[in-house]
């Protein structure tokens, strides 16, 4: 062993004493998840482009849409990223009140926005423009149905995490889990604008 | 009996050694469109042997000069890095490729199905005065039923077309998605149902050829074969007159008892085809099964249906 | 005909408890398979008598399937690829049989029912059920032990990915006993898998076996990902990690960004099947090219998903076994970096033949043929290496070799089929057959052999027999060869790919050569199997316990073999690529004391229960027992919800376990020390 190496063996060290503490990957995780998702939707609106037009013989989309309706659901659902915003805040705050009530909140915007997918869905299927009806309501259902099941999803889970957090309290892991559901919730919304551009106006401005 | 298997083994080998002795109908075609197709194939393979041939020197060469056994080879553990031989590596191929890309452009192009020939042979131009022979394809379950509205008949599962004239088909489907497929004649093309696509070819060579699906469409899949006459003018003359005085006519109602599925269909030739019988095919919309798709309102699909 | 199957299936014989069950979907009637399940039951049961009079239950459930150690989920995984290799190949040698027999003029043994469903779970099989989980379980066992971790990100998610897996294939395997299976080819192209030409539960089976298997590899694509990005040991950059676990990164990239595409689509598919919507009907104005299109989207990028980590693999051999750094390290990290983003703009070169004008074709050969020099380029990387190196060959080189001269033949053929208008001679030929084996078989599946003779060590604590090691290499060289080089030709004949019958024998020999090359690559298998028992049973004689039988350069053979639990007992510290092979040649010295508390995660029976009630779930949702799939959909949902109450998950090994493991270790080296 010459004496450069010795030198080096003092230098380096080859291990870490103390533990490295590594950043929980939960939220990058979780977007890496998001964008995935994002893909999903991605090939839904693909398939809307595609077979929008396709209708077939099936009510026309100017015809049938109340946009009105809709556009009320779209505040609804915008409404609810804010007052999760409002949730996000209280919980940095470490207030569990306030935030299971923003969280409330956010649930009941949510729940408004799902019902009046029920009920627009109901309607649609009334005057025959139903999933079946052509290739445009086919991809009319998957991409707007898509949206609402992850919203009844994201619902799910916001029922839960109050659950949890009038529990357990704001401890580490349910702020992380607020924040990948805030996530989730945002991206949702962001989703709805698309999905209201791109299929609701066009819908009944072409 | 395992004697035979042996000795047709040992054949095979040999076979593959000398490519030029087996009956090679995708290098060796009948047709012009592929035989500039099988030369597309040579010139590839000539342009990557140009890389293939020294990696494989290379391979034997290092592995028998670097063994660890040979103690008078040099060794050089933090040898990694070579700005030469990095260039080299990567200018290499990306000149064979880009070389390779100018001639596959161009082919593209040259041999796209949808485009009318440009030549009849490499020697003979396509004749001004000459419409191309319209064929109309439609693939079945299990069969292939072809019309010429040039002479209004129709035929399944045989086709016939006169050497050196250009030919254009139009193919869609009934229901299962196929692909077109005379080796000896040109490259394959999908059939669709609600679609038509195209081809464009010409056959120089007189000859029995076979055609077939080469798209798997379900259990009749294996049987769903054809041949293709080429004639000479006469002969397609004799040929057409022949389907014309056998056959009886083809209408929606024998077009629908033809739809149930059958493998191994026999010949059938049709003397005459009722009106838009194609059209409606294509359009799915025979015995008014529903609306022509060409009528909707919505655009995309028959658009592509009029391609 | 034999039987009326379009009857037995049919929806008029739904009763709301067994759906469309019923005993006439179990094929008493057919000999072959009723022969086969008769073999698979009594080996079943011998296996479960066995592990239950060795009362290895509980220790099967506490320490393999509710583990959540990244390296048994690991071994896990490619438990069940060489299961399913079994299964697969199984396919394989009924179609060559089948081929050769009935190009021979003989009228062959499976009618086209049964030909089809072959052929569609031989494609399916290999490749989500053999190459897929073999190549997860690599990245899943190297990758954190590579980069220094302990675990990967999510080590819960990674045993739910692993169950959901194997549900998939649970689904699949069930599917040649209780009804059928898809009859469309593997990637199940509409208007022929639509309810209307598929009306049986082939394509259900297909569908859910696919959806199941897939959410756990997406979800595995995330944790592996994150894995990477955040738990890297300090002083490992980007530029200082491992080949494999560069490659191991971009596989999971592509994993994530594809397989969401795959679930999309086939859930389209499935609505088709299940809702009557016209996504890809001929009527109502569906479109089935749309279909064709998102699969390969999906599909090219997941060849680039098994064929990356195994370009890591060789990248690790080779410069293992010439005892030299890796040649053009950055040209390697960027040519994968390159193949990753090219692979998804590529897609269409499958299906050329569609129709689609001249300029777009034109464009998609020209993208396939540029991914072709990033490629070549790790060949020439590859050939460096070896240049002024000290080449072992060993086994793991052996394969190497063979890779490198018959996967640049099957790239060679790749650029072929990626001219448009030779693609139109060549598309749905043997030729195109030929050729993804030549880079599935020649590319992956060698790699993954080097992989296993060259890691196994590591995993086991022994080294793996090598003669039996290189019967197993010659038979599959040799037999890949005999298998396959007549296919080329016979497409060069314009012989089409998943043909049962032939009209006339002049193809008969070439048929027959592929038939005896199969068997040669059976012959590989077995040997590959006799390898592991003989390997087993001079486990004393072949055993490792330097922890680095290779000499080789990576973190992972810094450890013991096999690794203890908590991997390393400090994390270690990087200061160079080939990190290990830098703490050699700089005095390394292993720590001996001051040993502290290690954190990990707990062990967990969720992920098991969770993918179990999907599984079942599936299965009801194939044959329409509503009740059943609504209820275990309640339960997976209400399994997961629970789970999220447990907050406990980890726990401490306390400073006294790592310091007798580790001086365990210590005198077991010293024992055994080269005087």
């Amino acid at each position: 062993m010459n004496t450069s190496d010795i030198a080096d063996h003092d230098d380096l060290e080859f291990f870490v004493k103390e533990e490295p503490h590594h950043h929980s990957g939960s939220l990058l995780g979780f977007w890496i998840y998001l964008m995935s998702d994002c893909l999903i939707f991605a090939v839904l609106f693909a398939t809307r482009a595609v077979l929008g037009g396709n209708h077939h013989g099936a009510p026309l989309p100017s015809d049938v849409f109340d946009i009105k309706l809709i556009l009320l659901a779209t505040f609804f659902l915008l409404f609810s990223s804010i007052t999760y915003g409002f949730a996000v805040l209280n919980m940095q705050e470490n207030q569990i009140g306030p935030t299971l009530r923003w969280l409330a909140v956010t649930g009941l915007f949510g729940a408004a926005f799902i019902g009046l997918e029920l009920y627009e869905f109901n309607h649609l299927i009334h005057v025959g423009a139903s999933p079946q009806a052509s290739a445009s309501w086919s991809s009319f259902y998957a991409l707007v149905g898509t949206h609402g099941l992850h919203v009844a999803c994201g619902l799910v889970w916001l029922v839960v995490l109050m659950v949890q957090v009038n529990r357990v309290g704001l401890t580490v892991a349910n702020k992380r889990r607020l924040l990948c559901l805030s996530m989730f919730w945002h991206f949702l919304d962001l989703i709805w604008i698309g999905v209201f551009s791109l299929v609701y106006l066009t819908g009944v401005l072409l | 009996m395992v004697k035979k298997y042996i000795v047709n083994s040992l054949l095979i080998l040999i076979c593959l050694f000398v490519l030029g002795g087996c009956d090679l109908v995708v290098m060796n075609p009948s047709g012009d469109v592929a035989r500039q197709q099988a030369s597309l194939i040579w010139i590839a393979t000539g342009l990557m042997l140009i890389v293939v041939i020294p990696v494989f020197i290379l391979v034997g060469l290092f592995a028998w000069k670097y063994r660890a056994s040979n103690k008078g080879a040099d060794y050089d553990p933090n040898w990694h890095h070579s700005t030469t031989v990095e260039i080299v590596m990567w200018t290499i191929p990306l000149i064979i490729i880009m070389i390779l890309s100018g001639i596959t452009f161009v082919a593209t192009h040259r041999l796209d199905p949808y485009t009318p020939l440009s030549r009849i042979s490499p020697d003979q131009p396509v004749p001004s005065e000459r419409d191309p022979l319209v064929i109309e394809v439609v693939a079945m379950k299990w069969k292939w039923l072809f019309f010429y509205p040039e002479q209004g008949v129709a035929t399944v599962n045989e086709l016939a077309a006169p050497v050196d004239r250009e030919i254009q088909f139009k193919i869609t489907s009934d229901a299962l998605m196929n692909s077109f497929f005379i080796p000896a004649l040109a490259g394959q093309i999908y059939a669709m149902s609600g679609m038509e696509t195209q081809l464009h070819a010409v056959i120089n060579e007189p000859g029995v050829y076979d055609g077939f699906s080469s798209n798997y469409s379900g259990h009749g899949f294996s049987h769903m074969k054809f041949k293709f006459l080429g004639f000479d003018d006469s002969g397609f003359d004799t040929w057409v007159n022949k389907v014309r005085t056998t056959g009886s006519r083809i209408d929606e109602p024998v077009y629908l008892a033809l739809e149930e599925p059958s493998t191994d269909h026999p010949v059938v030739y049709y003397s005459a085809v009722s009106d838009k019988l194609y059209h409606n095919i294509l359009n799915r919309c025979v015995a008014g099964r529903g609306t022509c798709i060409n009528e909707y309102m919505g655009h995309s699909k028959s658009k592509h249906a009029e391609h | 005909m034999a039987k009326d199957y379009a009857a037995i299936y049919s929806d008029d014989r739904w009763s709301p408890i067994f759906g469309k069950l019923s005993w006439d979907v179990i094929p008493w009637y057919e000999p072959v398979l009723l022969a086969t399940f008769v073999g698979v039951a009594i080996a079943g049961s011998a296996l479960l008598w066995w592990v239950t009079s060795k009362r290895l239950w509980g220790y099967l459930w506490r320490e393999w399937f509710t583990s959540i150690d990244h390296k048994k989920i690991g071994i896990m995984y490619i438990v069940l690829a060489l299961v399913m290799l079994v299964r697969g190949f199984a396919d394989a040698l009924l179609m060559r049989v089948q081929q050769a027999w009935t190009a021979s003029g003989g009228a062959g043994y499976l009618d086209p029912h049964h030909y089809d469903q072959i052929f569609t779970a031989h494609g399916m099989i290999m490749i989500f059920f053999v190459a897929m989980p073999f190549i997860t379980g690599f990245m899943n066992y190297l990758m954190p032990l590579q980069i220094g971790a302990r675990d990967v990100a999510f080590p819960f998610l990674n045993n739910f990915s692993f169950w959901m897996t194997v549900g998939g294939a649970a689904l699949v395997m069930v599917s040649l006993f209780i009804g059928e299976f898809a009859q469309t080819g593997w990637l199940a192209y509409p208007p022929l898998s639509g309810i209307q030409h598929s009306p049986s539960v082939g394509v259900d089976y297909y569908i859910w076996g696919l959806q199941i298997a897939g959410i756990g590899t997406t979800l595995s694509g995330i944790n592996l990902m994150v894995t990477v990005i955040k738990m890297r040991a300090p002083g490992m950059t980007y530029m200082k990690m491992p080949v494999f676990t560069w490659t191991a990164l971009a596989s999971n990239i592509l994993i994530v960004a594809s397989f969401p595409v795959l679930t999309a689509t086939l859930t389209l598919l499935t609505m088709d099947r299940y809702m009557g919507t016209h996504f890809f009907t001929s009527d109502g104005g569906g479109n089935a090219m749309m279909y064709i299109n998102l699969i390969w989207i999906w599909g090219h990028p997941e060849v680039y998903i098994l064929m990356l980590p195994a370009f890591g693999i060789f990248s690790e051999v080779v410069s293992t076994f010439c005892r030299k750094q890796l040649f053009g390290y950055t040209s390697m990290v960027y040519a994968t970096l390159v193949i990753t983003v090219l692979s998804y703009i590529v897609w269409l070169h499958h299906f050329f033949t569609m129709g689609a004008g001249a300029s777009v074709n034109a464009f998609f050969g020209v993208a396939t043929m540029i991914i072709s020099i990033p490629t070549g380029v790790k060949v020439f990387n590859w050939l460096f290496t070896m240049y002024k190196g000290q080449i072992h060959f060993e086994l793991p080189m052996y394969w190497t070799m063979a890779f490198l001269v018959t996967f640049v033949i099957g790239g060679m053929t790749g650029v072929l089929l990626a001219v448009p208008p030779a693609d139109f001679v060549l598309h749905n030929s043997l030729f195109l057959v030929a050729h993804f084996h030549n880079v599935i078989i020649g590319g992956v599946l060698f790699g993954l052999f080097a992989g296993i003779v060259y890691w196994f060590p590591k995993v086991a604590g022994f080294r793996l027999d090598p003669f039996w090691g290189k019967v197993s290499f010659w038979c599959w060289v040799i037999g890949f060869y005999v298998a396959f080089m007549p296919l080329y030709v016979l497409g060069l004949m314009g012989v089409t790919r998943r043909l049962s019958q032939f009209p006339d024998t002049s193809l008969a020999s070439y048929f027959n050569t592929a038939l005896i090359g199969a068997l040669i690559i059976a012959a590989g298998i077995g040997a590959f199997f006799i390898q592991l028992y003989v390997s087993f049973r001079r486990r004393e004689q072949l055993a490792d316990v330097s922890g680095d039988p290779w000499n080789a350069r990576t973190l992972e053979w810094s450890t013991a073999s096999p690794p203890p639990q908590y991997n390393f007992a400090f994390t270690p510290k990087v200061h160079s690529l080939d990190a290990w092979w830098h703490m050699k040649q700089h005095g390394f010295v292993r720590p001996n004391g001051d040993f502290k508390p290690i954190h990990m995660p707990k062990d967990t029976g969720a992920g098991f229960i969770i993918a179990a009630c999907c599984t079942i779930m599936g299965f009801a949702l194939v044959w329409h027992i509503w009740w059943m799939a609504a209820l275990f959909f309640a339960a997976t949902l209400v399994v997961c919800i629970y789970h999220t109450f447990n907050y406990d998950r980890d726990y401490h090994i306390p400073a006294g376990e790592v310091d007798a493991t580790e001086r365990a270790r210590a005198k077991q080296l010293v024992e055994t020390a080269p005087i």
